[in-house]
């Protein structure tokens, strides 16, 4: 079997994923913003006698370096093994596109272009001729839809064709003054035998076109001292007839002349009026309106928060009642009291808190892929820069802060589209801030514990909301203390408004939703054992003894559940659990935490999910008779006065995210160093907001 | 400097008339095919103009007004 390897490249937005999402079957993650795609993706399948391999690089405007993902692009290009280049390209717009499809063609690889989006074409009246463009570029041309999945066949077919067959001589032309100057360099080359791997047109076009790696390789060869003075003499010419302007703006004109040719000869729009708005700026008038676009924005995003709680609730009573019942039908089937007790109250009771949240989550996760797939994000971007803008942010910090809403990790990631250091570590600083789904079950928790159901809804809006408001704040502070200095331009494509893609959304949500079930079901349940035997052992079975006699003796219902919860309140304190949290009690008094909270915060860097079974172990121990049917919200709201809740509810805000998350955060940012900086920074605004909160709701 | 992107009028055509700007940011608007001789169309600005779209082939930019400023243009005469 052959093995076909293939760059996959395109600008920003042409449906790449898609694409390699039609092409095999694949879980690739697709988004309308510019470089969602950062991390290099690959898919593998069997053609025939082929084994092909689909390396996904992130979309890259130019084979510049502008941006991370950019230089991940045209590094693997040019220094990477291939075979291939597959060059995928809007149909709608290949003015643009075809821009980076000359600088591709340069490199002198095979490739072959597939003119995406073909269905989106024909609906604006454009016609292209592929077969004339193939003959006039030199390369294999198939036009296709990733939708309708319209030429897939032939592209595939055309894979293999062009892998099989010798490489074309390219036929990218320069204008008359270029081509001399790269003739004279080439006979340079040649009349003194110069040995290189790389064809002398690439090394003349290289040189004149100012790249360092050709500079680089020449310096060191004795050919250098004769070629200095001709290319020297080149340069000057070429920027003579050029009005003396920069090489890469010549270069960028010299393409844009050859592309403009290649399209005179291939494309044609038939009647396409100017005057009439497209769909797309029909919208746009609406949700980037002046004043009503950021309303209109904060609306979506206060419905999507209203649909996570309202619709969510609705299967997570289901969810309830199935662990309930799995929790008691395992325990009538264990007789041995400690493992049944492992298994019901740490494995079952933990696992289940956290897999009731997956409701809530699916639906968090498919608002935000919707937000990105649809092309909107931009927007938000472009309506938000302003205001981010004046706090030291970026208007694409946007992007990481949102997703941070889902998932710290993604969102953590996903700052790499900012390419300024000082902006991407602020941004990376401030995602914390945007409380993560995980913590969504905490607030979800202490919400339905400590607010009438009515107004829940909005609590947890306003949550969110003050979060994301003292970040922002915190961002000004940092800006104007640790990170001084020049902000990122703000130069930004708005994509075309798509239909999200229900396929690539599923894909999306599924490999999220599956990868917190993953965590429930290894860190989190290993936590909620560890949690479990903490505060469980050592075992006291005298102080047991003695209680279980006294509960004998008394008389009356009443005062044997006091004497009960007597017992297991003795139980915890003297547990590794009740040790521990003693021990870091007079730290959290201030705040009007008990050890219990302090302990369950404590269990959060772990991973937030960890702290609702945290409470849902050290709450419901030992509960057994008549408590058995009140919830975990009924306890806590019986246990915990509001005002320590709400400072609860401010640490779990702010402080540091769980265990992975800070792992990420440590390797984007690039260093320990700025971990501890993290742990600082977000312990000390925890600690200092929750003790303001305490102390004005106590006032209140 | 003459004419920039703050200067123009919505909804007119512009041509570029030179970038002052070097390095990246240069890179980033050529890369856009904002470049001498591009014809652009201020379409919008968000509020206080902070930030501007501006339309470049058939592409719709996004830039802040202190890279606006940074593209000169001329008027263009359409025929």
């Amino acid at each position: 079997m052959k093995q076909i390897k293939i760059a996959l490249v395109g600008q920003p937005n042409v449906g790449k994923s898609m694409l390699t999402n039609a092409i095999g079957d694949t879980t690739l993650h697709v988004g309308n913003f510019s470089g969602v795609t950062v991390e290099k993706k690959e898919i593998t399948f069997k053609y025939k006698d082929y084994e092909i391999s689909i390396v996904d690089l992130p979309g890259t405007y130019m084979l510049t370096n502008y941006s991370i993902e950019e230089k991940v692009t045209s590094d693997f290009l040019q220094n990477e093994e291939y075979d291939l280049i597959l060059n995928v390209a809007d149909s709608t717009n290949l003015e643009r596109n075809l821009q980076l499809t000359s600088e591709l063609l340069n490199l002198e690889k095979k490739m072959l272009i597939a003119l995406n989006m073909t269905d989106e074409a024909k609906k604006e009246n454009i016609e292209i001729n592929a077969n004339y463009m193939s003959e006039l570029l030199g390369v294999s041309v198939v036009q296709v839809s990733a939708v309708t999945k319209e030429g897939i066949e032939k592209l595939v077919h055309n894979i293999i064709q062009t892998y099989e067959k010798p490489k074309k001589e390219s036929k990218l032309v320069f204008s008359e003054a270029i081509e001399e100057e790269i003739l004279n360099i080439i006979t340079h080359l040649s009349d003194n035998k110069f040995q290189s791997k790389l064809s002398y047109r690439k090394i003349a076009i290289n040189l004149i076109g100012e790249d360092k790696e050709t500079y680089r390789m020449l310096l060191d060869e004795p050919i250098w001292i004769t070629l200095q003075p001709i290319l020297l003499e080149s340069i000057k010419h070429i920027k003579m007839h050029h009005d003396e302007e920069a090489m890469i703006d010549i270069f960028a004109d010299e393409f844009m002349a050859f592309n403009n040719g290649i399209l005179a000869e291939t494309v044609k729009i038939k009647n396409m009026d100017v005057t009439k708005l497209t769909t797309t700026q029909k919208i746009d008038n609406v949700l980037i309106h002046p004043f009503l676009g950021i309303p209109i924005f904060l609306f979506l995003m206060w419905g999507l928060f209203q649909l996570t709680f309202e619709i969510g609730s609705i299967p997570m009573d289901w969810i309830d009642g199935f662990f309930g019942w799995l929790g008691s039908t395992v325990g009538e089937s264990i007789s041995n009291d400690d493992i049944r007790s492992l298994i019901v109250d740490g494995l079952i009771a933990g696992v289940g808190a956290v897999v009731l949240f997956i409701p809530n989550i699916i639906i968090l996760f498919v608002g935000i892929a919707l937000l990105e797939s649809t092309g909107y994000m931009s927007r938000v971007a472009y309506l938000l820069d302003g205001f981010f803008h004046k706090f030291g942010l970026h208007g694409q910090s946007f992007i990481p802060l949102v997703t941070g809403f889902g998932c710290s990790i993604p969102a953590y990631m996903s700052a790499r589209i900012l390419k300024n250091d000082k902006d991407r570590l602020l941004t990376l600083f401030i995602i914390g801030f945007m409380s993560c789904g995980a913590r969504l079950p905490v607030y979800v928790l202490f919400v339905g514990a400590f607010f009438s159901p009515e107004s829940s809804g909005n609590i947890l809006f306003s949550i969110y909301i003050c979060g994301a408001i003292l970040g922002i704040i915190m961002a000004k502070v940092l800006k104007m203390t640790a990170f001084k200095g020049e902000s990122e331009p703000f130069v930004m494509e708005m994509p075309k408004y798509r239909l999200p893609s229900v396929v690539l959304i599923w894909h999306t949500v599924k490999s999220k939703t599956w990868m917190y079930l993953k965590k429930a079901g290894t860190f989190i349940a290993a936590a909620s054992v560890l949690i479990w035997f903490l505060s469980n052992y050592p075992h006291d079975d005298n102080l047991k003894h003695d209680y279980e006699n006294k509960i004998e003796l008394a008389i009356g219902i009443e005062s044997k559940n006091m004497l009960s919860n007597e017992l297991n309140q003795k139980l915890l304190e003297q547990s590794f659990l009740g040790h521990i949290g003693k021990f870091i009690e007079p730290v959290f008094e201030p705040l009007g935490m008990d050890w219990k909270m302090a302990v369950a915060l404590q269990t959060g860097l772990a991973a937030k999910e960890v702290v609702v079974s945290t409470l849902g172990v050290l709450y419901s121990l030992g509960g057994d008779v008549d408590e058995q049917d009140s919830s975990l919200k009924e306890r806590l709201s019986q246990n915990i006065p509001f005002a320590s809740a709400v400072a609860f509810i401010i640490i779990m805000m702010i402080y540091l995210p769980c265990l992975a998350a800070t792992i990420v955060f440590s390797k984007e940012a690039g260093g320990l160093k700025y971990t501890f900086y993290l742990f600082l920074f977000t312990t000390f605004v925890a600690y200092a907001f929750a003790f303001i909160g305490y102390h004005i709701t106590l006032a209140i | 400097m003459g004419k920039t992107i703050i200067d123009c009028d919505i909804n007119k055509s512009y041509l570029v008339k030179k970038l002052h700007t070097t390095g990246a940011l240069r890179q980033r608007l050529i890369s856009f095919g904002i470049l001498k001789g591009t014809q652009i169309k201020y379409l919008a600005s968000t509020k206080m103009n902070a930030t501007y779209e501006i339309q470049v082939g058939k592409m719709t930019i996004a830039l802040r007004k202190d890279e606006a400023m940074k593209i000169e243009v001329d008027e263009y005469e359409a025929n």
